[in-house]
């Protein structure tokens, strides 16, 4: 079995915008659900709403597309019934971080064993463009069109701060990286939540000076900043850039978890 | 061998949900239902199930649509600000024919209102609460026997209907302790068997039920709350498949009204005909009890939702329908609708029952 052979193939084509990078995340995403050597009949793929929630629509397994914000919560009902099931939950920066927020955080306490990709576009993209908890201060979208003057979240802090096992920061420019990330995501027990920041030229790029495709994937490589780079800066009392973030695994750990295997 | 046992309504809930197989409950803590979550924490683990309280009743929900979609029997327990929560994910459940079942434990509203006292405000939220068109099966118990026994009841009928079943109880019920005859067996109807290969959401029976493809069964379904086709893709801007969808998905409750119905008519050569469901039947069985007259009719409805109004035509000589409510007359509007005699609503709110001498003022009154 190949990667190609996840794909739900009679759904295509996607709804995905021409340049979107959600494509890349989902390939990537399966792309490392082939290496598990997982049986399809397993492998339950759980999604909330918006451009993200989309991606288990084109996979070729039982899946459950939910309502908004909550898939995480539907995917402990599944994880917790059928612990033999392998689960993978898609999601976004408006559907986990805003009106998913609390499911988000508990699921990371319970550390139960879901593994959560999170397109982060920093934008509602389905909706058209409303600034998201994650839309960077400044940046413009509809609802913020004198410039988001809210902090944004840091996805990955909550994440650990709150007891999960695996976290993990990359862009949809970090292919080869993602497919790692995700695949030791699925090998670990517990809660492994596995961030993307990923570019949307409709709703954010026009808006915000990246109106070619290509210029907002570079800006994503030029702006990441590798943990153990940021670590020896730490370590040299050297400052950190401000308008950079983290990309790499910044937590690994084994404690107790819930869902597992028996 | 059947067991004699002096349970509180909410723990005859969970026992009756425990004998119907219930695998999987997940709730979060609210009076006055707290006490089936509790029941069910203590005993269900014991039993190979799996309990989990969630962060709050929107989760709740979703985890027991989540669960029931790998094959478990699954329930949530609540009250009415949680209710209103579920509200949400009960539309997702019916849109997706997830069966499920979820206990209504009702205290006074609206908002926090009364947590420790009765009433039964929840009646019209529960038929259209949630957004859209919507058909739902809601039941009313009105003893602890009944609370155990329409709680297999709501799984059997979730399971057959593919579609969230309700518990409307009320804190009268759920708090009060009484003497319940425990049988050894229950009847248990399962899910519609799938047919290998088909479309998921196809439906080619009368009643309009499609079989259930269990997840984990390698029939890779995909389930959305989208308007969807019957491969289950979705389909949301298509006008006559989303109108034949809601119709398909109302029509299999409201056309099954009578094959689900369950009620008992009391004197129906009855002028006067009191109506009632969950607590206020006991008042007025009270009443019936002390007057012992002939013209006084009776109709005790367990089935509230759909609505059996046929019951009502049993009484030919009805002159007059009393509806005694824990609200201001939410299914009085709903009897109103089927008869053209005069419709007295009793309403009582405050989260006591009713006194027997009301009822009898109200059947007394002169027209």
């Amino acid at each position: 079995m190949s990667y190609d052979d996840w794909f739900r193939k009679d759904r295509l084509p996607h709804i995905f915008c021409a340049g979107c990078g959600n494509g890349t995340i989902i390939n990537c995403t399966l792309a490392a659900v082939d290496q598990m050597n997982w049986k399809k009949e397993d492998t339950i793929f759980v999604s909330g709403i918006g451009c993200s929630s989309r991606a288990p629509g084109y996979i070729l397994t039982d899946s459950l597309h939910t309502t908004h914000g909550r898939a995480i919560a539907f995917a402990t009902g599944v994880k917790m019934a059928k612990p033999d099931f392998n689960v993978v939950v898609f999601t976004g920066d408006g559907d986990m971080a805003a009106i998913g927020g609390n499911h988000f955080i508990h699921a990371c306490r319970r550390n139960i064993d879901l593994t959560v990709v999170c397109m982060n576009n920093q934008i509602y993209g389905m909706t058209g463009g409303q600034g998201s908890p994650t839309t960077p201060r400044g940046c413009l979208s509809s609802t913020t069109p004198a410039g988001c003057n809210e902090a944004p979240f840091d996805l990955c802090d909550l994440a650990i701060a709150a007891g999960a096992n695996y976290v993990s920061r990359w862009t949809s420019y970090h292919v080869k990286e993602l497919e790692k990330a995700v695949k030791v995501g699925l090998e670990t027990p517990g809660f492994s939540f596995i961030e993307v920041l990923v570019q949307c030229p409709t709703a954010f790029g026009r808006r915000n000076k990246f109106r070619q495709v290509m210029d907002h994937v570079e800006y994503l490589r030029s702006h990441s900043l590798l943990k153990a780079k940021r670590d020896r800066l730490l370590e040299k009392n050297q400052p950190v850039p401000e308008d950079m973030f983290v990309v790499g695994e910044l937590m690994k750990r084994n404690r107790p978890a819930l869902g597992v295997k028996p | 061998m059947t067991r004699v046992e002096f349970w509180q309504g909410n723990t005859a809930c969970a026992e009756g949900a425990l004998a119907a197989g219930c695998t999987f409950f997940g709730g979060y803590p609210i009076t006055p239902s707290t006490e089936v979550a509790e029941h069910m924490a203590a005993k269900l683990p014991k039993k190979g199930g799996v309990f989990i309280q969630m962060e709050d009743e929107i989760a709740s929900m979703a985890s027991i649509i989540g669960a029931s979609w790998t094959g478990a029997r699954a329930m949530t327990a609540t009250s009415g600000p949680g209710f209103s929560l579920m509200m949400e994910n009960i539309g997702f459940a019916v849109m997706t024919e997830t069966p499920c079942v979820v206990v209504n434990v009702q205290r006074g509203g609206p908002s926090t209102g009364q947590p420790t006292m009765s009433a039964q405000g929840d009646m019209m939220q529960v038929r259209f609460g949630s957004h859209g068109d919507i058909a739902i099966i809601a039941l009313c118990p009105a003893t602890v026997q009944e609370m155990y026994e329409l709680t297999i009841k709501a799984f059997n009928l979730a399971d057959k209907y593919r579609v969230p079943v309700f518990l409307m109880t009320d804190e009268t019920i759920g708090h009060m302790r009484e003497k319940i005859i425990v049988p050894d067996t229950v009847e248990r109807v399962g899910r519609k068997p799938f047919s290998a290969g088909s479309p998921p959401f196809r439906v080619t029976d009368k009643d309009l039920i499609p079989g259930f493809p269990t997840f984990g069964t390698g029939q890779h379904v995909h389930v959305t709350g989208l308007t969807h086709d019957e491969r289950g893709y979705p389909a949301a801007t298509h006008p006559a498949l989303h109108e034949a969808l809601v119709r398909r998905l109302v029509d299999k409750i409201e056309n099954a009204r009578y094959e689900m119905a369950d009620y008992d008519v009391i004197n129906p050569d009855a002028e006067q005909v009191f109506v009632a469901y969950g607590a206020p039947v006991r008042t007025v069985m009270q009443v019936m009890h002390d007057k012992k007259d002939k013209n006084i009719g009776f109709l005790r409805i367990r089935t509230v939702w759909p609505f059996p109004e046929k019951a009502l035509f049993a009484f030919k000589n009805a002159k007059r329908f009393l509806v005694p409510e824990m609200n201001l007359g939410q299914i009085a509007r709903e009897i109103e609708r089927h008869v053209c005699v005069p419709v007295r609503t009793i309403p009582k709110l405050g989260g006591e029952l009713h006194t027997p001498k009301e009822l009898v003022a109200a059947l007394e009154e002169k027209p």
